[in-house]
């Protein structure tokens, strides 16, 4: 009797794969928690008939899974990250396909006056004045380099027992601050999705430094000739087309625009 | 309240058969119970012949178990992750990220609990059988056949052991399973997904549902050995 | 069909930690019989027997059977002072020694029952053996030494902790074995026992055999001063 279960245990889950075509794309946390993975891999499917695979995980990662050929491609949003991946040989060629923001959440009561700020900048310096406690990823992620490279414009060195780097994803980090009452820079997206919102608010955002822009870069054959190279370029066609640019700019969470298409 | 809402999300999962639900459900069973079976077909003789056998190598072995078991899961998965990566010893067989990577890290995170908890089980089995299957002129082989055979009880026990940390285990099979919707995600990583989207109640819910069927598969498993011969020993 | 026999203990020693338990014995054994071995407690007759049957390892001299010693340990089996059961049924049990040589389940399984009945257990076949009275485990014990038919029985103490009912019994079965061409060395520390199945004696004191003797001479008054005192339960030292 356990034989039958098992066979068709198997026979369902192996079902579920092998029929279409499959590629593997890394993307980073804030784009998943987006929820536009949800709208736009059912019409990739539709459209061109790819199973495309997320691998849901920091800039970081994303790149490694890259370099290592674990992944056909990869969606990430760290220019610097991105350079060095495309110097390496490892990609072969980096794509825009649309930005979003980052924008400053922290306790409504807002000790440290951030909703006040005139820039990103000054959002940071009236946290570091206040002392106010702050979370940061400190993952090595997209977001969490963003948030570094701010703290360098501001010419701020963050740190004190007010610093709190907790090594998380975005929803962590933001259940971390929910329960510290402290401050925290997301993208827009992981924090409109976010569903244990407590105390926290969403103070400060706009300031052009926080635009957030997100890149699409196959993984180079060259170096890993068992990449899924058409698939990728299939992929690339459809983000860039038409219809990925009506979804991408139409998709809203509680009525707001989280998405520029900007592909060229 | 969370807790309360966590029920009610579990609850509201189950009665519409949430087709995702299932899905997951069925998978972490798949991936388990699959594990399962291999570890145990490795741990339980080898718990065997560890309490039979004098090896010269036998202290090394166990404190070997001995010290795999205290070795958290990341850990594991991280090592699968490397040797499967396309650029490590095994890529070419194009592994990671699938199913049976998660079985593998399992099998390895399950062999040392199932063998050390057989070997402590057998070893007070072997005590009593000692002298009768060493006069009966016994092989090594058929030693370790009537203790696997005898203990039965004792080893289905260490197999629930095992299934327990496996299908409950989310760090090794997040890094080489790599929790890809529709393809290798299991309870244990939807509930670290939704918890980090902060969707407790969500995650609650599937918790329950992993508690429930934790239950319902040991029950099962119980009953299936106590049917047999009456259960009386 | 004897091919065990003669068997001879030249300076044959069983040592634990560097203590000498028995020995060294020098001692020859001839195919007929039962031979009974006796002593006060501690004497080393259990070591004695395990020495012989090769379940304790020869610590000096030598064991000779008239047989390659690999064959004469396939015709031997040993019954424990404390029976082992196996945690399965009686036929389990039963069958388990037949099996090990590869008999088939059928032939196993009818040969199991026979000696069950032989043994007064045939309506106890589908019981756990663990779960049988101290009387019914050593006779099970002695049904499943005997199944494979050996050519030697060593026996120690098997009714160390029977009442009188189940010690005759036993000895019932004994005798029957004995009187098939079932070689017997048993160890008792029942007088009665040793009279009514011996016919020859193995005193044993202090690891050494005192005496060797029929059973004749050693009960009819010729044996040695301590065996006397030993048989009136003196207490020998
Ligand atoms: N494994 C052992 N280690 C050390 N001493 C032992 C061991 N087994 C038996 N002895 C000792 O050897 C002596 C003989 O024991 P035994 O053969 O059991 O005597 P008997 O059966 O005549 O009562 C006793 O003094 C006992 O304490
Ligand atoms: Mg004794």
């Amino acid at each position: 009797m356990k034989r039958t279960i098992f066979a068709a245990l198997s026979a369902a889950l192996l079902a579920t794969g092998a029929i279409a075509d499959e590629m593997k794309l890394a993307v980073t946390t804030s784009f998943h928690n987006s929820g536009l993975s949800d709208i736009l891999l059912p019409r990739i499917k539709e459209d061109t008939g790819i199973e495309v695979q997320l691998l849901v995980v920091g800039t970081g990662q994303a790149i490694k899974l890259g370099e290592a050929g674990d992944v056909d491609a990869i969606l990430v949003h760290s220019r610097k990250a991105e350079d060095g991946f495309l110097a390496g040989g490892f990609g072969t060629h980096r794509r825009e396909i649309m930005y979003n923001d980052f924008v400053f959440i922290g306790p409504s009561t807002d000790a440290a006056h951030v909703a006040e700020a005139e820039s990103a900048a000054n959002a940071l310096a009236r946290i570091m004045t206040a002392q106010a406690p702050f979370v940061s990823r400190g993952d090595d992620s997209g977001t969490h380099k963003k948030e570094l490279s701010l703290w360098a414009a501001a010419e701020i060195a963050p740190e004190g027992a007010w610093y709190k780097a907790v090594g998380a994803g975005m929803g962590a980090a933001l259940n971390t601050a929910a329960g510290l009452d402290a401050y925290i820079m997301a993208d827009r997206a992981s924090w409109l999705n976010f569903g244990n919102k407590g105390n926290l608010a969403l103070l400060y955002a706009g300031d052009p430094i926080l635009f957030n822009q997100y890149a699409y870069l196959p993984v180079n054959p060259d170096k890993h000739e068992h990449v899924e190279t058409e698939l990728a370029a299939k992929l690339e066609a459809w983000l860039v087309s038409d219809t990925a640019k009506a979804l991408i700019n139409d998709y809203k969470i509680n009525g707001e625009t989280l998405f520029v298409f900007n592909a060229k | 309240m969370e807790i309360w809402s966590g029920i009610t999300e579990a609850f509201w999962l189950l009665v519409t058969l949430d087709a995702d639900l299932v899905e997951i459900t069925l998978r972490s069973l798949y991936v388990t119970l699959t594990a399962l079976v291999i570890a145990s077909a490795i741990a339980l003789p080898l718990g065997a012949l560890l309490a039979v056998r004098r090896f010269r190598a036998r202290r090394i072995t166990i404190a070997v178990l001995n010290a795999l078991m205290g070795l958290p899961p990341v850990v594991v998965g991280l090592i699968v992750y490397v040797l499967l990566s396309r650029s490590g010893p095994f890529g070419v067989l194009g592994l990671l990220f699938t199913p049976t990577a998660m079985i593998i890290a399992q099998v390895i995170i399950i062999v040392p609990l199932i063998a050390s908890i057989a070997h402590q089980a057998l070893r007070e089995l072997w005590s009593d059988y000692h002298d009768l299957l060493i006069s009966m002129n016994t092989t090594q082989a058929q030693r370790v056949q009537a203790l696997l055979w005898d203990g039965r009880r004792a080893l289905l026990t260490a197999s629930l052991a095992g299934f327990g940390r496996a299908i409950g285990e989310v760090g090794a099979i997040m890094v080489v399973g790599g929790n890809i919707d529709h393809h290798t995600r299991v309870l244990t990583t939807a509930i670290a997904l939704e918890t980090g989207k902060g969707e407790f109640a969500l995650a609650l819910g599937l918790g329950f549902v992993l508690i429930a069927m934790a239950i319902a598969v040991n029950l099962a498993i119980h009953v299936i050995g106590r049917t047999e011969r009456g259960g009386r020993w | 069909m004897s091919n065990l026999f003669p068997v001879t203990l030249e300076g044959a020693t069983l040592r634990r930690s560097g203590k000498v338990l028995v020995g060294p014995v020098n001692l020859e054994l001839r195919a007929k019989g039962v031979t009974v071995v006796i002593g006060p407690n501690g004497a080393g007759k259990t070591s004695l027997l395990r020495m012989m049957h090769g379940i304790a390892r020869l610590g000096g001299g030598s064991i000779r059977w008239a047989c390659p010693p690999e064959e004469a340990r396939a015709h031997q089996a040993f019954v424990f002072q404390q029976p082992i059961m196996m945690r399965r049924s009686v036929l389990g049990n039963l069958t388990y020694p037949l099996r090990l040589t590869g008999t088939s389940w059928s032939e196993a399984r009818d040969r199991a029952t026979q000696a069950a009945t032989e043994v007064g257990l045939a309506d106890m076949l589908d019981r756990p053996a663990p779960y049988l009275s101290g009387g019914e485990r050593q006779k099970l014990a002695l049904a499943r030494a005997l199944i494979t038919r050996p050519e030697l029985l060593f026996l120690d103490e098997p009714c160390a902790s029977l009442d009188g009912r189940a010690t005759r019994e036993i000895e019932e079965i004994l005798t029957r074995a004995a009187a098939a061409g079932t070689r017997l060395i048993m160890s008792t520390h029942d007088m009665g026992q040793a009279r009514r199945l011996a016919t020859e004696v193995l005193f044993l004191m202090n690891g050494n055999i005192h005496e060797h003797s029929s059973a004749e001479m050693f009960f009819g008054g010729s044996a040695s001063p301590q065996a006397q005192a030993f048989l009136k339960g003196d207490i020998v030292e």
